[in-house]
């Protein structure tokens, strides 16, 4: 492992667990507070209430430390943001095609493919378009999702760290079958890829056997749609 | 609060409203009164009706998702369930929902009136909201079937889509009316009608909150109704407006959308957020924590929170200029509702703490909403947004803010204000035990999902991968508790209107806003006289505890 799957799972993660910390911390404090005040100040140990009406420095502090807290949150964001959105020039292009319910891989050589195929430590860039309605397209293990709206080019990139097999979910609602909106993403080394981008496009590729029969199964099941 | 406390409304010879013969008596004096307190109770009748239905759909949905694959129902049946669920949740639910069950019928009585300005009107939009609610149901039974789009109708697929999308849209866009008129009702009382004395500052904060409300009602709603128009014009007529195929753009319906339904987040939150300001001070039974914080910050929050609606739309694309002055505001609009619950945990300190029903809901109020506020700020970071964005993660954060936050302060509001409507009394150990139900199978339910969706599991997904197995069967399994709670909570409620002991007495609670001034029920004007306000809300000036008095059945 080298910092997660893709490039972006180091800064995502690190501002998701700052702002997870930020946030427990605060629903800690408001809670532990809750419980204290009622448990201490019950109507059967205090009959008598106190009241207290407003305080400035109090309203000011509650003010300030959460609107610092925020900034700094969104600017961690905004620059992972940004990462993401500056697409290097030297990355490979897949051309990624989306229609109800299936994802289509085209390379740069003209081949085809139903998964995902990508050497390991290389900026990939994905060329994303859809033929019918919005789809997105998402791999929750490299951090990335983009919507995909028909008669638009939208593009997302990556540099997968690890060879490994991780899951493509179309997020983006497109109707009946949505939920089977799947695909793989398999990295490989840059000399297998090398290999399977030169073989044909009737090679079947190995990844397949590992699936389970269920993924099979469905996978089938596209393509005899596909052909209907 | 009032000077003259004891002159109000003592005449006991009056009847109460519910008793109160008009020009028309029977059902007819219910269907055609223009009493703000009857259109109230109408509302509630609607307004609970469609929950139930919303509730049953939901559990459906969860039921279907308790293991991957097929379980109870197809994938078009499952497309269509979560779409009429958040139909009916929203528009039909949770906006209408709190202002205008108890924005009807207590906001006339806080500020010292006998009506709302248009008591008319006021029955016309209830008529509105019936026959939207009758069209979203329609659709269920014609050929077509209900629409498969989402609540959220996205174009292309709402144009394409051969289910009964027009209904709806129709639904919605006749609601919208209902709010939008409810709106400029309230607006015009806050204004016209308050009573002699009550300044703004002298307003109980609730009366703010409706207030607040109702601008961004008649500010917002149009644009929705506009847009749904448009999508039922390219629908009917094949103009290009929205869908590319014809020459559209899609993402300006996303825009247009959001335009209206992220402000319709704050119709849903702030009126709740009233009902808690009001609820705090009675059962602490002290003066609330800086009234005038919370009272700004519920028109900050109705400012700030028009201003943010592209936050949805973060994976759609936009300029880089759009996606950061969108993050930017989303996080400031997270500071006004975090002053607010600091104010109200600061006004736990020193008070007198009775734990009723009430008072439950909303210390659990505070708990589930700043979960649901502190993972909605997580979402306003646009690098992790990218990763939540169309997942559980969203289902269960709104879950906790419109559920846990709107929903629970509205099971406070009738465990508060029943026994002032209805002049019954609710088994007082049954709701508490209907909460402890309700709360933990509400967590057990939405906590999983913001778990999975972190970890990548879709949302809308009628089958999910095996990795995303156990935290379905625990959310199917917390969904099982709530709704044990929510029988027990209702049936407790529903058999105190039947057979619960009688209360006449004006003020149960100790609260010292208008309405427990008033007899309970309250009489068909409210008020015999009219008072006059001299001090601030809340104001609890010896502290001296309320009497406890025992349940007499």
């Amino acid at each position: 492992m080298s910092g997660g799957a893709s490039n972006f799972v180091e800064s995502v993660d690190s501002v998701f667990l700052l702002s997870i910390i930020i946030s427990v911390f605060f629903l800690v404090l408001i809670t532990v507070m809750m419980i204290y005040f009622v448990i201490k100040y019950s109507r059967k140990r205090n009959p008598k209430a106190v009241n207290v009406h407003s305080n400035m420095m109090l309203e000011v502090t509650w003010t300030i430390i959460p609107m610092i807290l925020v900034l700094i949150l969104f600017w961690y964001g905004w620059v992972g943001y940004k990462e993401m959105a500056d697409i290097p020039e030297d990355a490979m292009t897949v051309e990624v095609t989306a229609q109800m319910w299936q994802w289509q891989f085209k390379y740069e050589t003209g081949k085809v493919a139903d998964s995902l195929f990508v050497p390991v430590n290389k900026a990939v860039k994905l060329a994303l378009t859809s033929n019918d309605v919005n789809h997105a397209f998402f791999v929750p293990a490299f951090r990335i999702k983009k919507d995909i709206f028909p008669g638009r080019d939208r593009a997302v990139w990556f540099i997968a760290n690890d060879i490994e097999v991780y899951d493509i979910f179309c997020a983006e609602y497109c109707g009946l079958n949505h939920s089977a909106m799947l695909a793989k993403v398999v990295v490989m080394s840059a000399a297998d890829f090398e290999i399977w981008l030169n073989a044909g496009n009737d090679i079947k590729p190995d990844y397949k056997a590992e699936l389970n029969d269920n993924d099979k199964a469905e996978t089938e099941l596209f393509e005899s749609e596909n052909q209907n | 609060m009032a000077s003259d406390a004891e002159v109000i409304g003592t005449n006991r010879h009056e009847p109460s409203y519910l008793d109160y013969k008009g020009k028309h008596s029977g059902i007819k004096g219910w269907l055609l009164s223009t009493d703000h307190k009857r259109i109230g109770i109408l509302y509630m009748i609607g307004i609970l009706t469609f929950f139930f239905v919303g509730v049953f759909l939901g559990f459906l949905m969860r039921l279907e998702l308790i293991a991957p694959g097929e379980t109870i129902v197809s994938a078009e049946t499952y497309n269509q369930l979560f779409t009429l669920h958040g139909v009916i949740m929203i528009f039909l639910f949770i906006i209408p929902g709190i202002p205008a069950i108890f924005g009807n019928f207590f906001l006339p009585i806080l500020i010292g009136a006998k009506d709302v300005a248009f008591p008319r009107l006021n029955l016309f939009s209830w008529y509105l909201y019936l026959t939207g609610g009758t069209l979203a149901l329609l659709s269920i039974v014609l050929p077509g079937g209900p629409a498969d789009t989402g609540w959220t109708f996205y174009i292309p697929y709402s144009v394409r889509t051969g289910t009964n999308v027009i209904l709806p849209l129709s639904a919605a866009f006749v609601l919208g009316f209902s709010s939008l008129l409810t709106g400029l009702n309230f607006i015009t009382t806050v204004h016209r009608l308050r009573a002699p004395g009550m300044t703004w500052f002298k307003m109980p904060l609730s009366v703010w909150s409706f207030y607040a409300t109702a601008w961004v009602q008649v500010l917002a709603t149009p644009i929705i109704a506009i847009t749904l128009m448009l999508v039922a014009i390219e629908r009917l007529l094949h103009i290009g407006i929205f869908d590319p195929a014809l020459g559209g753009d899609p993402v300006l319906y996303q825009h247009l959308f959001w335009i209206y339904s992220h402000p319709a987040v704050y119709i849903m939150i702030i009126p709740a957020m009233g009902i808690v300001s009001e609820i705090i001070p009675v059962f602490t039974h002290r003066t609330i924590f800086g009234y005038k914080f919370i009272a700004f910050s519920s028109i900050a929050i109705a400012l700030f929170g028009s201003l943010v609606w592209a936050h949805h739309m973060f994976t759609a694309g936009m300029s880089d200029a759009g996606q950061f002055i969108f993050s930017l505001l989303t996080m400031i609009v997270a500071i006004p509702s975090a002053i607010k619950v600091f104010n109200w945990v600061a006004t736990l300190y020193k008070g007198s703490i009775d734990l009723a029903a009430p008072m439950l809901y909303v210390l659990a109020f505070i708990f589930l909403f700043s979960i649901g506020g502190l993972t909605g700020v997580m979402q306003g970071v646009i690098s992790i947004n990218i990763q939540f964005h169309d997942t559980a993660f969203i289902v269960g954060h709104f879950h906790y803010v419109m559920f846990g936050g709107t929903g629970f302060a509205m099971f406070a509001a009738f465990h508060y204000w029943m026994p002032k409507m209805f002049g019954r009394m609710y088994n007082r150990k049954l709701a508490k035990i209907a909460f402890w139900f309700v709360f933990i199978g509400f967590n057990f339910l939405y906590f999983p999902m913001l778990v999975m969706g972190w970890l990548g599991m879709p949302r809308r997904y009628y089958d999910y991968l095996p990795q995303f197995h156990p935290y379905h069967l625990i959310s199917t399994i917390g969904s099982w508790i709530l709704i044990t709670g929510l029988i027990i909570m209702f049936y407790n409620l529903f058999k105190a209107l039947r057979s619960g002991p009688v209360v006449t007495e004006k003020n149960m609670w100790g609260g010292e806003t208008l309405e427990w001034q008033i007899d309970t029920p309250p009489i068909h004007e409210n008020f015999t006289e009219i008072p006059v306000i001299e001090e601030r809300p809340y104001m609890y000036k010896d502290n001296d505890p309320p009497v406890e008095k025992e349940e007499t059945v």
